[in-house]
């Protein structure tokens, strides 16, 4: 009897490891997607979790990555890297291991170091960060983590392509630069100005802006500037509202300059473009071009857009989930450790056609590069935007060695 | 220069006259009710969503219309019910039920239209330049917002200066119990006197929503710079509110139009020192500050003449 007590209470001990393991392993793994869902980001912020979850159901849809399901976190940051960090402390005490982050380079430094100093304080609980859009090139020079991969091309990259295709183009003479003020946008006009300098001496820089970051609401005073400078070609690193406004504001003006973007293709840009009747006029750098042709990126395009009803903003999102996906098969390990191993110089062919390498000594991801312009459409091109009529056309395709600038980082490994 | 000089004073002007359409409701309730809404600019939002919806349904000039009345009576129904109530335990209640109200409309916004900008356009009818100058197209729809603005103010002005039930909406403020002993509903003023100050802030939605970006987090966006044209003119003041949209929409953009910085004048600070704060503040150029001098305004203001441009009594 009194064995049989005994073996009664020690049962639900013994029990307690044999039922806890398949129940963590039919566990999802969740991925904390920190980023504005409110206040003046929330229209880009939303697209970002939609996109995620979009990729999460196909992961899942596929048997999920190692049998488990994957399940994007919402955490709203407000833009802000102070709300950031609590964001991520909840995400630590939620017992997530993987964030990612794309909104504002200050919020991803502030959570590249949050990161960096968490795995060391806590080894064996250790969180990667995948940031797939603040495009700050100090994240994988001077502030590189190890803990911190990046799927989008560094503003430094992106100046690369961009310039080794102004090179090519002998009708810029002058050129504009608008950027807003602070990291990102100082980075692209320091960059802009020491590339063009070295590739192309016999290009004027007529102007050189700094505005406030989402706060101006009427740009025409920057375009009776830019009017002004004489400029024949604007590069400029803007995005959110700060584009949209800018492009109406020059298309009310009559401005007619080509446009050279980072980010034209966000939100209320491309029906700015259309209002303005600059017809293949505003350029954009990005990692893929639905209307380039490649057939998967079209399938998935098509597919994207019936489910989700916006465009495809980031293909990189793809590159990053599948590789995740990708690295923790190989490490056959849902380990942040492993998988961040795995990660480390692994050769991906991107979404959009071509290969890509996820470089060891930096974590920066180095792709093919697109140049792309906004307006009317032919037979080639299937995809419009935002129900304008019109849609990117193909310019120039820049390959991985063209686009790749060497890093400064050192590393530091665990 | 004088190309510059030309365009920058009618951008000012064309801003200025934006900054007023939105601050007159706010003046017009704070002067009449001493009330002071912070959830004014949400209104503004409101107007400028509701616009957006009636041109779908019925067209741009019907949406005009009708907008600002629906909205109108949104404003009434919170005086009715919500400010009346709070009213007699003074103006912080007062302040804390708009404060409140604000972050209220912009949820209510975002659960309806979502985070993303609408897809707002300016009426075919406008969609033309007005004229050009020095190779700078305006546009007919900024020579409206103008003549709208302009429209508001003189109507104001006489209603409030010339007319009975300006004189009756002003005795009521001061001495409430007089003007009900004569025989006036005071509470119905005041409820009619916010209706019109949310329907004026509407028409500022419907008319600047398609010329601005039409999204959920513009009343944050726009909200601050109102306050500053309201203590700045002089609470309370109409014309104060008029002069001082016109004063902060020139210096902003003058601003914007300079490129000189401390160390353009003065000539670059000796490369030893290195960098550190007092470089980044040598190198700063006044375009780089445009957009914080209204605020720097406001504070000055504050100091020297904390009345206001044309206010009477101290802020």
């Amino acid at each position: 009897m009194r064995k049989l007590m005994l073996a009664a209470l020690a049962l639900p001990v013994l029990a307690l490891p044999v039922f806890g393991a398949p129940a963590r392993a039919a566990d999802t793994v969740k991925i904390g997607y920190i980023d504005p869902l409110s206040g003046g980001g929330a229209s880009v912020g939303e697209v970002g979790l939609k996109t995620f979850q979009y990729l999460a159901d196909q992961i899942n849809a596929e048997g999920g990555i190692l049998g488990q399901k994957v399940e994007i976190v919402p955490l709203d940051n407000k833009t802000n890297p102070q709300e950031s960090l609590i964001q991520a402390q909840k995400a630590v005490d939620a017992g997530i291991h993987y964030i990612t982050q794309g909104n504002g380079s200050a919020v991803a430094a502030a959570l590249s170091d949050f990161v960096t100093k968490h795995n060391s304080r806590n080894p064996g609980k250790e969180m990667l960060y995948f940031n797939y859009a603040a495009v700050d090139p100090i994240l994988t020079n001077e502030k590189c983590s190890y803990w911190h991969f990046r799927w989008d091309a560094n503003s430094d990259i992106k100046m690369e392509a961009l310039t080794n295709y102004v090179k090519g183009v002998p009708s810029v003479k002058k050129v504009y630069l608008i950027n807003q003020d602070y990291s990102f946008g100082q980075s692209v006009r320091t960059e802009a100005r020491k590339m063009l300098a070295a590739k192309r001496p016999d290009i004027q820089i007529v102007g050189d802006e700094l505005h406030p970051l989402l706060k101006i609401t009427d740009f025409a005073p920057y375009i009776a500037k830019i009017k002004a400078s004489g400029a024949d070609s604007v590069i400029t690193g803007n995005w959110g509202q700060d584009i949209a406004l800018l492009l109406k504001a020059a298309a009310d003006a009559g401005l007619k300059v080509n446009w050279y973007t980072y980010y034209a293709g966000g939100a209320g840009g491309p029906t700015a473009i259309k209002q303005a009747g600059l017809d293949h006029q505003v350029y954009q750098i990005t990692e893929g071009v639905a209307n380039a042709g490649y057939q998967p990126a079209v399938d998935f395009e098509k597919a994207f857009r019936a489910k989700v009803g916006v465009t495809l903003w980031y293909p990189r999102a793809v590159n990053q989930m599948r590789m995740f996906k990708l690295a923790a098969e190989k490490a056959k390990s849902l380990d942040p450790v492993k998988v961040a191993a795995a990660l480390e110089g692994m050769e991906f062919d991107v979404l959009n056609g071509g290969k890509g390498i996820m470089r060891k000594e930096d974590h920066q991801f180095l792709q093919p590069i697109y140049i792309s312009s906004f307006g009317s459409r032919t037979d080639k091109e299937p995809f419009d935007e935002e129900g304008t009529g019109w849609g990117w056309k193909l310019i120039a395709k820049i390959d991985t060695a063209q686009a790749t600038v060497p890093t400064t980082c050192k590393m530091k490994r665990p | 220069m004088l190309e510059l000089i030309v365009i920058s004073t009618l951008n000012g002007v064309l801003f200025g006259m934006l900054l007023f359409l939105l601050s007159s409701g706010l003046t017009v309730i704070f002067s009449m009710m001493g009330v002071l809404n912070f959830a004014h600019a949400s209104f503004y939002m409101l107007g400028a969503f509701f616009g957006y919806q009636l041109t779908r349904w019925i067209g741009f000039w019907p949406a005009l219309v009708l907008a600002p009345l629906l909205v109108g009576a949104i404003g009434m129904a919170v005086e009715r019910y919500g400010l009346r109530q709070t009213h007699k335990h003074g103006h912080v209640a007062e302040l804390l039920l708009t404060f409140g109200l604000a972050f209220a409309i912009e949820q209510v916004v975002q659960m309806i239209w979502g985070k993303l900008p609408m897809d707002y356009r300016v009426p075919a009818l406008l969609d033309f330049p007005a004229f050009t100058i020095f190779s700078t197209n305006y546009p007919a729809y900024k020579m409206f917002m103008l003549l709208v603005s302009v429209v508001i103010f003189i109507a104001l002005l006489i209603v409030l200066k010339r007319t009975r039930v300006g004189l009756i909406v002003q005795a009521a403020l001061t001495h409430p119990n007089m003007v009900a002993h004569l025989g006036h509903n005071v509470g119905r003023v005041f409820m009619m006197v916010f209706g019109v100050g949310t329907a004026l802030a509407a028409i500022a939605g419907v008319i600047a929503g398609p010329a601005l970006v039409t999204q959920a987090d513009m009343a944050a966006l726009l909200g601050p710079i109102l306050f500053v044209v309201i203590v700045v003119g002089g609470l309370g003041s109409l014309p104060g509110a008029f002069f001082a949209s016109l004063l902060i929409g020139l210096v902003q953009t003058f601003a914007v139009s300079v490129n000189g910085s401390l160390a353009s004048l003065f000539g670059p600070l000796d490369p030893s020192i290195g960098p550190s704060l007092l470089t980044d503040v040598w190198n700063v150029t006044i375009a780089q500050i445009a957009p914080i001098l209204p605020y720097v305004l406001l504070v000055l203001m504050l100091i020297v003449r904390p009345m206001g441009l044309m206010g009477t009594r101290e802020t």
